[in-house]
């Protein structure tokens, strides 16, 4: 296990005051906070190998292209894909779960088709498929959630049928922070022929995924909630899977050769190879490089360790906050089946006068849906107030956080 | 002429059921938005000089000593700032 009071001197921001009080950070499942090993990669960057990427000669290009390959392959190795041409860098999950709607979606669902969904996804695992549903006409199938918030696996294999093409779902929630059992539902979608896809957003900054040991077809997931930059994610896919997808992006980057036809009066094109047939146009490069120096840094603590302070953590909140006799706690009870997200509400208070509230401490956490309207639904809630935690927690934090919370139940 | 844009930095309407509108005043001149504010709503309870529970012609809000206030019930944006007009001009 690491020290966290030892890893919170990496990250400058934890330094600062927020209305007067130490900054606490528990808005980790929006974003995480950089450590400065990240920030001065991406500087490192930028003051010495800044350059466009690929199909250049010149010393600089071919520096940024190594360092851009390089990140490739470190993501490929931190998830266990079989090399960079499973990994596809994309601007963030969003974006890539929307390539996988619209390259393999928008040519391979039709009408009778269906797409199963679980009602505890993020917006981004729901709207894609909604949008793709209205044009090409298949239907989609919404798996239930019991009332502690885990997923109702008898409702999913009620659901799951030949028609099935795609099971989508959350390998963890980001509202309960419920962990799902990704080898089952893959199993299950496998035997009836259909693909499997997992948001790894809250999973992969958080516990040890293993992409070829989960069998998953695509897993999804975003650079900014695992330390590094904004607008640099990761899709993951098989690569027979890959290869037979044609890109939804085009331009530059992603092509082989594009030659005009005088007869046809036409131009014919041929994809680029794995991964870059989906990178259209000129990459984040720097948001690659400052990926990579995340997933060192990650490594370092190793993925284990961060998932049993996470653990730690939460059990730690839950077991505290049993002491507010007005807070509300959603999801379900025993932290062993969950990561360190812990949804609540204040009796007689709204989320966002408890986010205001606890914000005037300094203590930073989320209020409102958090994009996932439907489960709130599910909950009967018209809002939840959500703490995150992450590597540099403490303990010291959470008791802090608790005794404000005891304020705000005398309001 | 002094305008409401003048003391306000950003509106954002909540994400969740409730559609509650959270002001955020300007960080240069939140001790004066809270100086007129408090002078003209009705103070229903307060919490040393952090919150400020208030009200203003039916309408109830919370005022954060931090430079930050929640609207509660306003049918839009437009009620909100005909309110702010009245509290801060």
């Amino acid at each position: 296990m690491f020290d966290p009071h030892k890893i919170r001197e990496d990250f400058p921001i934890l330094k600062r005051k927020v209305n007067n009080h130490p900054l606490i950070y528990f808005d980790n499942a929006a974003t995480s906070q950089k450590p400065r090993q990240v920030i001065e990669a991406i500087k490192d960057f930028y003051e010495n190998h800044n350059a466009n990427v690929h199909r250049a000669v010149h010393t600089l290009s071919q520096e940024a292209s190594e360092l851009y390959e390089n990140a490739h392959e470190e993501v490929a190795k931190f998830i266990n894909a079989e090399g960079m041409e499973e990994t596809i860098f994309v601007r963030g999950t969003t974006e890539a779960i929307n390539l996988v709607a619209y390259s393999w979606g928008l040519r391979n669902l039709k009408k009778g088709d269906e797409v199963v969904v679980s009602l505890m996804e993020h917006h981004s695992n729901i709207v894609p498929w909604e949008i793709l549903a209205s044009i090409n006409g298949f239907s989609l199938r919404y798996v239930g959630v019991n009332n502690d918030g885990t997923l109702n696996y008898e409702d999913f294999e009620n659901k799951i049928s030949k028609r099935t093409k795609i099971v989508c779902f959350s390998h963890v929630s980001n509202v309960t922070g419920v962990v799902n059992d990704v080898k089952r539902i893959v199993k299950i979608a496998h035997e009836y022929g259909a693909l499997a896809l997992a948001d790894g957003a809250q999973s992969v900054p958080h516990l040890p995924v293993n992409a070829k040991d989960l069998d998953i077809d695509f897993l999804a997931f975003s650079g900014h909630k695992m330390l590094g930059p904004t607008g640099i994610g990761c899709l993951y896919g098989k690569r027979e899977l890959l290869e037979k997808m044609a890109p939804y992006h085009g331009g530059g980057e992603m092509i082989r050769e594009v030659s005009y036809d005088p007869k046809k009066k036409r131009c014919s094109i041929s994809w680029n190879d794995l991964p870059w047939k989906f990178e259209a146009g000129t990459p984040n490069v720097e948001g690659g490089v400052g990926l990579m120096a995340a997933i060192k840094y990650l490594k370092k603590l190793s993925m284990e360790n961060v998932k049993a302070h996470e653990c730690a953590l939460t059990e730690y909140a839950m077991r505290r906050l049993e002491e507010c006799k007005k807070v509300k706690i959603y999801g379900p009870k025993n932290p062993s089946v969950k990561c360190g997200i812990i949804p609540f509400n204040v009796e007689g208070l709204s989320s966002h006068d408890v986010a205001l509230f606890l914000d005037n401490y300094g203590i930073m956490v989320r209020s409102g849906f958090h994009c996932a309207q439907p489960l709130h639904q599910i909950f009967k809630l018209n809002s939840s107030t959500r703490a995150s935690f992450y590597i540099y927690n403490t303990r010291e934090e959470i008791d802090q956080f608790v005794e404000v919370l005891k304020e705000i139940e005398q309001v | 002429m002094v305008a409401i844009e003048d003391y306000v930095a950003r509106i954002e309407e909540t994400c969740g059921a409730e559609k509650d509108f959270i002001v955020l005043f300007k960080y240069d001149k939140k001790d004066e938005a809270i100086a007129k504010i408090l002078e003209k709503a009705k103070k229903e309870k307060a919490i040393s000089t952090i919150i400020f529970e208030l009200t203003f012609k039916n309408v109830s809000f919370r005022l954060y000593g931090t430079g930050k206030a929640i609207f509660r019930d306003l049918k839009d944006k437009n009620a909100l700032q005909s309110i702010l007009t009245e509290l801060l001009l």
